[in-house]
């Protein structure tokens, strides 16, 4: 389970399809993790902290702020940590299988 | 059954358990002690990290910090879970990926230096001793007012249930009895807490339950002067500290050796991410309670104390009173009175802190006399302990004496206390074999003797383990201070010194071995130096009114900045370690998550 087991063999690495997919699975990688780490932030910081005092003052009575920093945020938090862990695994499947067809077309080539 | 004999039941109960899974979960090579063999599930993997990450400050302290904070200790909350996102997201996958065996070996193999080694070796030590000095003074908490014995007593106690089951079973045997304490824990969390929700307000979801007693509560602080419970950065507590001390708690988190460690027990990376999954839920579960219980809490410590006569005292109050974590001095009219903000002349409710016993009782012999002799003699304790910021209860006996308060039956209380051992015996675990695998694998095998045998790398592992557990325990029964905030300093100094340099490694092919190591040590050496200025040596916050808890946030970003003003000065990693780098991105292969 070490590093060098894990990657890919040299020969497989420098085919430019290969390296497409890795790409494209890369690209995809950054984009969760921005869109997740965004809503992260507007969230915890943002509804919880920044934001508290406005909340709280913009339905009397609803302690919509205190509500954010005691409850909602880590409800937020746990919900985004799912989507990552499914989404993630998808998109490794999906690396996985751009990898065994291009596989399969050179064997049958 | 009195309280007594059910907490010896609980306690005996769970610390037998705690043996059983010892003996059963030894391990006779370096992997299965410092990794578990890498074979825990995900789940379970989830449940232990929970336990490693709640400790005593998790479930003693926190929701009395937040019970006396009222909004702004939502930053606690938000803090311990926000991390978790960061670690999912932009940590564990790839340090599982990688697959060391601890932070160090990551900092080390990946900035190619053995001085970042032992920069990273130093700062996990550092961080995990002033984390666990915490965890030994809950455990001495709990006994001494459970079961009546002395602190030392207890501490040792704890210690040698510790040193058995981490000695035996190293990670293996850790991981194994935290997925037991999780339950232990969480149980002796969440049944207080419905119980006191349904007999308070009839909801039995405490989070519903809460919702309904926050107006109630607000009137009562407004009555009584304190400040409000709800309105947000009401009570001394400012926007930009709040969010200071969130941001150093969510990336000390993510940057805490401890934490980090569990993920490399798991098999491969796809299970990385469901075990962060299910460690943030479980961890939820506590979380979302302890506001909860924080403002049930609040609702009775004013109730039950508020105009009462001393033979109406409750009896939590008296065998707490006899600890000085809760103190009466009456102002002659023999009613308690519990008041905050511009009545607090008026209050009469008090905490020892850290004042001996013999102060203490000089200050009510003093008091005394003020009242017998009407003022004429004597001193009026109340200015004194004002005086001195110990006003109010302290905040370490909420959870436990809450279930008391609420007048639930025996058996509840006992097991609040068995659950309190669990919560800061499991922390204590994770983080003695952190210190272990540092300074045996390395500091010894990896910088020492690289040729060391794995039998003798296995007896160094244990024995270090085992001076970790003694030296632990002497910081418990010699406790450095409060202990939420000696934890709350732990966070910073991971924030600064861990959390950088794991990331640049992770994401950045440029940085290389120089500017890493001097971004570790100006973080730390920044926010050390900050917090034992402001905390022992008396400065005024002088970085933007910043206080010491959350000047971590500051470190880490003197950390990133130093790193990257020297990165582009120094030569790039070796061309090994930019392919590393680039493999640590590639997507499992499906062989490997076989």
């Amino acid at each position: 389970m070490s590093s060098t087991s894990s990657s890919p063999d040299p020969a497989g690495a420098r085919d430019p399809r290969v390296r497409e997919a890795l790409r494209r699975h890369r690209r995809r990688t950054v984009m969760l993790q921005v869109v997740l780490l965004v809503t992260w932030a507007v969230a915890g910081l943002g509804c919880g902290v920044l934001f508290a005092d406005v909340l709280q003052d913009a339905w009397p009575g609803k302690y919509l702020g205190f509500w954010f920093a005691q409850q909602g945020s880590i409800l937020v938090f746990v919900v985004l940590v799912l989507i990552h862990a499914l989404v993630m695994n998808c998109l490794d499947v999906a690396h996985q299988r751009a990898i065994a067809g291009h596989a399969a077309e050179q064997a049958a080539s | 059954m009195s309280i007594q004999g059910w907490t010896f039941v609980f306690v005996g109960i769970t610390f037998a358990a705690y043996l059983l899974i010892a003996w059963l979960s030894r391990v006779r090579d370096t992997s299965g002690f410092y990794v578990a063999g890498r074979g825990v599930p995900a789940a379970a993997n989830g449940m232990a990290t929970a336990a490693d990450w709640m400790s005593a400050a998790s479930f003693i302290s926190m929701a009395g910090l937040i019970s006396t904070m009222g909004h702004a200790g939502g930053m606690y909350l938000m803090g311990w879970t926000g991390g978790y996102v960061l670690l999912a997201l932009l940590l564990a996958p790839y340090l599982r990926k990688l697959g060391n065996y601890t932070v160090p070996d990551f900092v080390g193999d990946r900035y190619e230096s053995s001085v970042a080694r032992l920069v990273a070796v130093v700062c996990a030590i550092f961080v995990s001793f002033t984390y666990v000095a915490g965890q030994m003074r809950g455990v001495g908490i709990v006994f001494s007012r459970f079961l009546e014995v002395d602190v030392t007593v207890g501490v040792v106690i704890g210690m040698a249930i510790v040193f058995t089951y981490a000695t035996l079973g190293g990670m293996k045997g850790i991981t194994w009895t935290q997925v037991v304490q999780y339950w232990v824990l969480i149980t002796a969390f969440l049944i207080p807490a419905i119980a006191i929700s349904i007999k308070l307000t009839g909801s039995s979801v405490p989070q519903v339950g809460m919702l309904e007693m926050l107006s109630k509560l607000d009137g009562l602080h407004e009555e009584l002067g304190f400040a409000s419970y709800t309105t947000p950065f009401a009570g001394g507590w400012d926007k930009l500290n709040v969010a200071c001390v969130t941001l150093s708690l969510m990336i000390g988190t993510a940057g805490l050796p401890h934490v980090i460690v569990r993920f490399y027990t798991v098999k491969n990376v796809k299970a990385a991410r469901w075990s962060a999954f299910w460690a943030l839920l479980f961890i939820a579960l506590l979380y979302l309670t302890a506001p909860a219980t924080a403002a049930f809490a609040r609702y009775y410590m004013i109730e039950s104390l508020n105009g009462k006569q001393s033979e109406e005292l409750p009896s939590w109050f008296t065998s707490w009173e006899q600890t000085g974590l809760v103190l009466w001095l009456d102002d002659g009219d023999g009613r308690v009175a519990y008041r905050g903000g511009e009545q607090a002349d008026d209050n009469e409710i008090f905490r020892g802190g850290k004042l001996g016993a013999a102060e203490l009782t000089t200050i009510r012999v003093d008091h005394q006399a003020w009242l017998t002799s009407g003022g004429r003699e004597g001193q009026d304790g109340r200015a004194i302990l004002r005086a001195k910021g110990l006003a109010g209860p302290d905040r370490d006996i909420i959870v436990l004496a809450t279930p008391e308060m609420a007048a639930l039956a025996d058996w509840i209380v006992a097991l609040v206390a068995a659950g309190g051992l669990a919560a800061a015996l499991s922390t204590a675990s994770g983080l003695l074999l952190v210190i272990s695998s540092s300074v045996a694998h390395d500091l010894y095998y990896r910088i020492i003797d690289s040729d060391a045998s794995e039998a003798k790398r296995l007896t160094v592992g244990r024995r270090v383990i085992g001076l970790a557990v003694v030296v632990a325990g002497l910081l418990g029964i010699f406790p450095p201070g409060f202990v939420s905030q000696v934890v709350a300093f732990a966070f910073g100094l991971a924030a600064a010194s861990f959390f950088p340099a794991i990331v640049l490694g992770i994401f950045s092919k440029r940085v290389g071995t120089v500017p890493a190591t001097c971004g570790m040590i100006a973080g730390l050496v920044f926010t050390g130096q900050y917090i034992v200025g402001c905390v022992y040596g008396g400065w005024p916050p002088w970085c933007f009114g910043i206080g010491p808890q959350g000047i971590g946030v500051v470190g880490m970003l003197v950390n990133f900045a130093v790193t990257l003003a020297l990165t582009p000065f120094t030569k790039p990693p070796s061309a090994e370690i930019q392919e590393l780098v680039d493999s640590i991105h590639e997507p499992e292969l499906s062989s490997d998550s076989a």
